[in-house]
Parts: structure tokens; C-alpha cells; sequence
């Protein structure tokens, strides 16, 4: 029994770890881009397109990674498309996490008229097709950084704000709380200091898993040539341009992709790993 | 004057049939009153009512709860909450709920004494530690550093009754503190409760279906069926000659250990007929 709790906890140990690293490694790439990267990635040389990486017969040392129809660096446009990448997604679920998780925990908590209009609006809300609702969304406000990160926060707070009251709703029956209402604690400090610290788990998990969420999206996005310029490098903007040309050089598509892919799968690892590390039960 | 004097309270669920009828009961200074009744007979409701934790769905329909000289129902909710604070406790049912289950054991013990009642954080940690101690918790420094998940349910109900004395409240709500728990427990539980409360001076409301228990803790009962008070006894007299038949029924079918083959009596058709026809037509 003892011996198979530890396993489990080194396993999601490593989990977490392994994430984080690349996590990290993405920050700090996105940090100092411009001293990592070895070429501009918006300079053309029509000379050097669809070089092909590395290690394959008739590639140039210098694009490690080969270049696009165009000749720019393909990893120097996936490096400076990191910024792009976990800029969206930090800031975008950061609103997305604030917005959804207050009015799940005010309307799981309070109940009564305040749960009637959440839940109701949530309803309503849901009924729309996203996909069509962020490219209306980005169609009305012009596409741009802001209008994705606007896109990604109306649309999926509802994501937050469902879980979040459901698990506020089940923490409230709880006879703790009566006894911190018997004790003459007000409802904000019930709120606060008995409801939130169990709710914080879920709303980790969920943080994390939003961030993989806008990473796609943004790609999504990017695809449709909804995001910012095409010039400007994004990882979905690569994977849209290197669609055109799998068959001469697929390492213009696979490499964004696997970058995306690792990105995604990260975050949500990450988050399995901090939920197990913030749940004092599974601690 | 009684310390709390709950008159004529009656309550419903909102749009559904009577919870409480008419109920009056009374907890003397340091006074241990038993409430016994079967299962949906409103004996929980009435402890949560005094402490104002009546589920949403619940009102109260009249009556009044007077604590402590000033009627509670009419009291402003910021007053209420500051009054019942300072002067009540719940002992809650079930262990395993009652403590927030990502705080330390410290914190949820000495947060009220500090936030609420402003008492400096060393004394109320002296207060814990001492607590703890007073519950017979082997190494209490160790154990306010510990998460609920690690403790056994004993443990936990211990805790709870060394919290619901923390702020020496006047009054404690015990709500069947030893349902939960295993019977071996619930005897050392008990025996704690009942020392506390002599050592303490503390009035108990003590919410139980069992009348084993309320032989052993409590000076006074209320027996309630369907939400209406049908005796008010000295527990004494109660066991020797209870004064209502559905009382009689109720202690008769008590399970005897000293008379095993006696079986078990259920309460008769009759009796439960015509109580049932005096709560809701009397």
C-alpha cells in the first residue's frame, strides 16, 4: 500500500518535471528569441528555399532546420513564434481562468438568483458554434493579437465558470462550512478562506489546460489567416504555409507541429502534475 | 431566565408541507438537553435553526429563538452572526466534512480565535495546543500541523469537539456527534463530550437518536415526532414513567443487551396512528 502510493506520486513527479522543463526551455527560448535565434526570421533568400534539414543530403549547416519556399530559417520562425504562442496563452487564460472561475465560485456559493443568471447566460453562451463565433468575432474587430485573445476569453470562460460552480456548489454542502457560518465567519470569508483553497486545485488544472487550448487556437487561428499578418511568424501560420509544399519539404509543416504538439501535451501534463501536488489528499 | 428559550417555532420548506410545529424547548446555563426523535422528525433542523444554518429551501414560519435575553429571528443577520459567534458552537455529525480539507489542523482551530474574536495568534495556539491536550490527542503539536485526511475519524471528531470549545462558547449544538463513528468510538467521544461539558460549564443541546446516549449525557430531553415536541422530561423520570405513549413506544423499542432474547419491539401501528393524528391535528 505504502509502497505503491510512492510509486504513483514518482510517476506523476516525473510527469511534472518533464513538462515543466519544456515549459521552461519555451519561456526562456521566448525570453531572449532574438539572441537564440540564428537568422531573422522574416529575411527571404529565394536562393536558399526548401532547404532541407540538417541531416539529410543537401542541406546547408546554417538553416538547421531547413527553410521555407521563401528561404527564411524554419527554427528561427518557430523560436520567434513561441512569443506569439505563450503570449496568447498566458494572457488570454489568465482573463479566461479570472473571468470564469468568479462567476463559477459566486454562483455555486450565493445560489438563488445570482446561480439562476450564471447558469442561464452559460446556457445561452454554449449554444454557439465557437469556431464560427471567434472567425465572427475576429471579422467584426479585425484580426490581431487582442482580437484572438478577446476570441478565446468570451468564448471559453464558460469552461471555467460550469466546472467551478459545480465543484464551489459541492464544497459549500459541506459541514465545514457550517460550522466557519456558525462561527460568525461572513459569506466573502467563507468565499475566500474555506471555499477558494479547495476549488484552487481544479482551477489549476484548468488554467493549464486553457493555455494548451489558446496554444491551439492561435494555431487554429493562424490557418485561417485570422491571426496577425502572415508575415509575422506563428506556429499555425508555418503549418498553413508548409501545407502547400508537404510534398517538396515536409519539414516546413512537422516541425511547428511537433513543437505545438509537445507545447499542448506539456500544459496539460503540467497541469495533472500541480493538481496532484496542491491536493493535500493525493500530496 | 433560561439561557435559550426556543417558543412556538414553527418552519416549512419553502412552498411544502410544516418541518416544525409549535416547537418550544429550553437549555438552562450549563444545562445538557437531549432532542431525540426518528429520522426526519426536525431534530437537526431545530439545532440549525438556533445556529442559523437552515438550508435555503427551509423558512421559518413564527416563533421565536431567544439566546441569551434577545430574540434571534428579529436580530439584523450581521448582529445575529456576531452573537451566535460568540456565544454558540456546533459539534457537526460527520467528521469527515467538518474540517476543510486543505487546511492544517492548527490554522482551522485558531483561525476563528483569531479573525473573529481577535485574540493574538500565540494565545490562540497556546489555546489549541491546550485543547488538543484536553481531547486526549497523543502529540497535539504534531497534529496541528497535520491535513484532516491524515487523521482517523476519532480523531477528527475529537478535534471538532476541541474546536467547538475553542472560544468557550455558552452553548454547544451537538448533532448526533457520534453517529458516524464506530461504536467503540463512540463511547470515548461521549465520555469526552460529557467531561468537557462538566468541566466547562458549557450548555449542550444534544441531537441523537439514541436514547442509550441520552441516558448517559443528558439531565433533560425533548422528544420530537413530526416536527412537534410530545414530551418534555428530566431524563430520570422519562426512563422510569414516560408521559406520552409514542415516548413509551419509542423507549420500549430500544434494543435490550441485557435481554437479548426480547427481540425487538417495533413502535405499534396504533401508537404511531394516533400520534400522528395529535401532531397534526392537535
Amino acid at each position: 500500500m505504502a509502497e505503491g502510493r510512492f510509486k504513483v506520486r514518482r510517476r506523476a513527479g516525473l510527469r511534472l518535471w518533464l513538462s515543466a522543463a519544456w515549459l521552461i526551455l519555451l519561456v526562456i527560448v521566448a525570453l531572449f528569441a532574438p539572441y537564440i535565434a540564428p537568422k531573422d526570421p522574416l529575411e527571404q533568400d529565394l536562393f536558399a528555399g526548401r532547404l532541407p534539414p540538417f541531416w539529410v543530403h543537401g542541406a546547408d549547416a546554417a538553416f538547421l532546420l531547413g527553410t521555407d519556399s521563401l528561404g527564411r530559417d524554419v527554427l528561427s520562425r518557430i523560436i520567434f513564434g513561441t512569443r506569439i504562442a505563450l503570449g496568447v496563452a498566458v494572457v488570454s487564460a489568465s482573463f479566461t481562468c479570472i473571468i470564469g472561475a468568479a462567476l463559477g465560485l459566486l454562483a455555486g456559493f450565493y445560489r438563488g438568483w445570482v446561480d439562476v443568471v450564471v447558469s442561464r447566460f452559460i446556457d445561452i453562451w454554449m449554444a454557439f458554434p465557437p469556431v464560427l463565433f471567434s472567425i465572427l468575432l475576429i471579422a467584426v474587430m479585425g484580426p490581431g493579437l487582442i482580437s484572438i485573445i478577446l476570441a478565446i476569453v468570451v468564448i471559453d470562460w464558460t469552461r471555467f465558470a460550469r466546472v467551478i460552480r459545480a465543484e464551489a456548489m459541492a464544497q459549500g454542502a459541506m459541514d465545514y462550512v457550517a460550522s466557519a457560518r456558525v462561527a460568525g465567519r461572513g459569506r466573502i470569508g467563507i468565499l475566500l478562506r474555506e471555499i477558494l483553497p479547495n476549488v484552487l486545485p481544479i482551477i489549476v488544472v484548468l488554467l493549464t489546460l486553457e493555455m494548451g487550448i489558446a496554444v491551439i487556437v492561435e494555431a487554429i487561428l493562424s490557418f485561417v489567416n485570422l491571426s496577425i499578418s502572415s508575415d509575422d511568424p506563428t506556429w499555425g501560420g508555418m503549418i498553413s504555409e508548409g501545407r502547400t509544399s508537404i510534398h517538396q519539404a515536409w519539414w516546413v509543416l512537422v516541425f511547428p507541429l511537433i513543437t505545438l504538439f509537445l507545447t499542448v501535451l506539456s500544459f496539460s501534463q503540467l497541469g495533472e502534475g500541480l493538481k496532484d501536488r496542491f491536493d493535500p489528499v493525493l500530496r | 431566565m433560561s439561557f435559550l428559550e426556543v417558543r412556538n417555532l414553527s418552519a416549512r420548506v419553502k412552498g411544502g408541507g410544516p418541518l416544525l410545529r409549535d416547537v418550544s424547548l429550553t437549555v438552562e446555563v450549563g444545562e445538557v438537553r437531549g432532542l431525540v426523535g426518528e429520522s426526519g422528525a426536525g431534530k437537526s433542523m431545530i439545532g440549525k435553526a438556533i445556529l442559523g444554518i437552515l438550508p435555503k429551501a427551509v423558512e421559518i414560519t413564527g416563533g421565536q429563538i431567544v439566546l441569551d435575553g434577545s430574540d434571534l429571528l428579529t436580530l439584523p443577520p450581521a448582529a445575529r452572526r456576531v452573537k451566535v459567534g460568540a456565544s454558540c458552537a456546533l459539534i457537526p455529525q460527520d467528521p469527515l466534512t467538518a474540517l476543510n480539507p486543505s487546511r492544517r489542523i492548527g490554522v482551522q482551530i485558531t483561525d476563528r480565535l483569531v479573525d473573529i474574536l481577535g485574540w493574538t495568534r500565540q494565545r490562540a495556539e497556546e489555546r489549541a495546543l491546550a485543547l488538543l491536550g484536553e481531547v486526549q490527542i497523543t502529540d497535539p503539536t504534531r497534529v496541528l500541523r497535520q491535513y484532516p485526511h491524515e487523521l482517523s475519524g476519532g480523531m477528527r471528531q475529537r478535534i471538532l469537539i476541541a474546536s467547538a470549545f475553542a472560544a468557550e462558547p455558552k452553548l454547544i449544538v451537538a448533532d448526533e456527534p457520534t453517529t458516524a463513528l464506530d461504536v467503540t468510538v463512540q463511547k470515548q467521544i461521549l465520555k469526552l463530550i460529557a467531561a468537557l461539558q462538566a468541566r466547562h460549564g458549557t450548555a449542550l443541546l444534544f441531537v441523537t437518536h439514541d436514547l442509550g446516549v441520552v441516558s448517559k449525557v443528558c439531565q433533560n430531553l425533548s422528544v420530537l415526532y413530526a416536527g412537534k415536541v410530545v414530551e418534555d422530561s428530566a431524563v430520570a423520570d422519562f426512563f422510569r414513567a414516560p408521559k406520552h405513549p409514542y415516548s413509551a413506544a419509542l423507549l420500549a423499542a430500544t434494543p435490550k443487551y441485557t435481554d437479548p432474547s426480547a427481540g425487538l419491539q417495533p413502535v405499534p401501528d396504533a401508537v404511531i396512528a394516533a400520534v400522528r393524528a395529535e401532531v397534526e391535528h392537535g
